[in-house]
């Protein structure tokens, strides 16, 4: 098979959609136009009956009731609506939120913003490997915590964290528990029954479906979980979230469900195999080469490397028909390398040199194999041409090394 | 972000990387940056007889704007006499590569590693550094 160019491994930033997926909206782009609010005619009931089909699978992946699946805009707006929701229902019963320091920026955001309402929040620092135990969350709570919102999976070095043991630690106090599960959802086991989940956050666009859907679970029962509705309107999402739903979006979210749920077995079998083989060249072919985040407890789809000494974007220039993410400053408008990366305590100057490697449903053998090989050739020739890599092989340590810096 | 074709060009096709012996009393080196903020850059002249700069060599840690800045640097340091050095300013840098203003830094960073090699040279043969302003 030939390769085609450039090739995509970037499956934490976004995912194509899948075109059995794409096949499924089609109809509701055209003649199954209705509003689902509709309630007098065929149009608007042919649109509801298509939301309550993909509401069915989308409860179905992680062992919900459909009528616990609120539609939103995507996972940014359901963090939202969880933190301030939460924080705004249940102000009366306390006043302390946590989370962790290596949350997206959805929800570290949402918390400063409660921060700046008076809610003070306790962010975790995960050590190095990138996981948030329940150990650390318990030592965060207090007396007057009303709710705890740690992701499942994180979206730059990929790690797990114990969401189960979290879950039991927070209904075992009860206290409100909320994960982001952007990254995880359809990709990892998720049942919020057993793991005690009260609130959880996904996005159609991680998981072959379309941009600008998502949904918030929220638990109905045992307890039922209340949120104040940050958009108001028509009372539509059982008061919710306001707003015409996007009925083919919907339908494209719900198709991508059901195929996560059919194949997830089967894809993170070939997705450990292909991300596990990468991993194998890249060690033998390169002197120095370290994975950010725990070796094993991690999403199939995810390697995040750091290549000391060679820094980031320069690293991505190289690799120009090959699309990858860095945690280097230089790629986004902030001067700060990955605030992930560093609050794990990798350093700034690993983080400058990191690598994010995303795999996925599309991802071959052959693009694998094309990757590391150009990775590895491009790390060398950057080693070359640089002075630190030149001053390790004299023997001096970086550490030690007085710089000027501007 | 979108490179120009000459930061492209530097960066596919580096001029003078390499290293000179910086113990040698003809060679002035300059190194600046930090691993820390992603940008290290060593810069080295060597300086003939007649006070020209007859080979000028680079190694850098850094983006792919930072790198061709250097590469630059090199190129117009060869030819030149210490003094006429001194002259080459980070905003003709930043003309000739067309550097969008996140990438400007970069070549602040050349400017520094050419005028901390020269110092160093002046240094090592008895002559006056030239005073620096503050760093940026």
């Amino acid at each position: 098979m030939s390769l085609k160019f450039p090739i995509y491994m970037d499956y934490q930033a976004t995912t194509p959609m899948d075109p059995r997926v794409l096949e499924e909206m089609n109809p509701y782009f055209d003649d199954k136009f209705g509003n689902a609010a509709s309630r007098n005619h065929s149009f608007g009931w042919e649109a509801e009956k298509a939301v309550d089909d993909a509401r069915e699978k989308l409860a179905a992946v992680i062992n919900a009731d459909p009528r616990e699946i609120i539609f939103t805009s995507g996972a940014t707006e359901s963090d939202n609506m969880a933190l301030k929701g939460v924080a705004e229902m249940y102000k009366k019963k306390g006043n302390h939120i946590v989370t962790s320091a290596i949350e997206h920026k959805a929800i570290i955001d949402s918390a400063k913003r409660l921060e700046t309402w008076g809610f003070d929040v306790t962010y975790i620092e995960p050590p190095e490997d990138g996981i948030t135990t329940a150990e650390m969350v318990e030592d965060a709570l207090r007396d007057d915590t009303i709710l705890v919102s740690i992701m499942a999976a994180n979206n730059e070095v990929g790690v797990l964290n114990p969401i189960a043991e979290i879950g039991a630690l927070c209904r075992g106090r009860g206290i409100l528990f909320h994960t982001d599960a952007t990254q995880g959802y359809g990709k990892i086991p998720i049942d919020v029954d057993e793991m005690n989940i009260d609130l959880l956050s996904a996005s159609a666009h991680k998981v072959y479906g379309p941009k600008g859907v998502g949904i918030i679970y929220v638990r109905r029962r045992r307890p039922r979980v209340r949120l104040s509705a940050i958009i108001d309107g028509g009372g539509h999402e059982r008061g919710m979230r306001s707003g015409t739903l996007n009925v083919s979006g919907i339908v494209g979210f719900g198709k991508a469900a059901e195929l996560c749920m059919e194949e997830m077995e089967e894809e993170n079998i070939r997705l450990t195999n292909l991300r596990d083989k990468f991993k194998a060249t890249m060690f033998e072919s390169l002197e120095e080469v370290y994975v950010n985040g725990h070796e094993t407890k991690r999403l199939s789809g995810n390697l995040n490397l750091s290549f000391p000494y060679v820094e980031g974007e320069s690293l991505i220039m190289g690799l120009s028909d090959v699309a990858v993410s860095s945690g280097s400053a230089c790629t986004s408008a902030s001067l700060e390398p990955s605030y992930v990366l560093k609050s794990m305590g990798r350093g700034d100057e690993l983080a400058h040199s990191s690598i994010r490697y995303g795999f996925g449903r599309f991802t071959t053998e052959e693009e694998i194999d094309y990757v590391a090989e150009k990775t590895t050739d491009i790390v060398n020739r950057l080693r070359e041409m640089s002075p630190l890599y030149e001053m390790v092989k004299e023997g001096v340590d970086l550490s030690k090394v007085e710089w000027q810096s501007h | 972000m979108a490179y120009s074709d000459k930061v492209v060009d530097h960066y596919n096709n580096p001029r003078n990387v390499g290293s000179l012996d910086k113990s040698d009393q003809t060679v002035g080196t300059g190194i600046v940056g930090a691993p820390e903020c992603g940008d290290v850059m060593k810069l080295q002249i060597k300086v003939d007889d007649g006070g020209l700069i007859e080979d000028a060599k680079f190694k850098t840690f850094g983006c792919g704007s930072a790198i061709a800045s250097s590469s630059l640097a090199t190129e117009w340091l060869k030819g030149k006499t210490v003094d006429e050095a001194e002259e080459i300013k980070n905003t003709q840098i930043v003309e000739e590569l067309n550097l969008p203003p996140v990438k400007i830094h970069c070549s602040v960073l050349a400017e520094d590693a050419i005028k901390t090699a020269l110092n160093d040279f002046r240094e090592k043969n008895g002559m006056p550094v030239v005073e620096r302003k503050g760093h940026h």
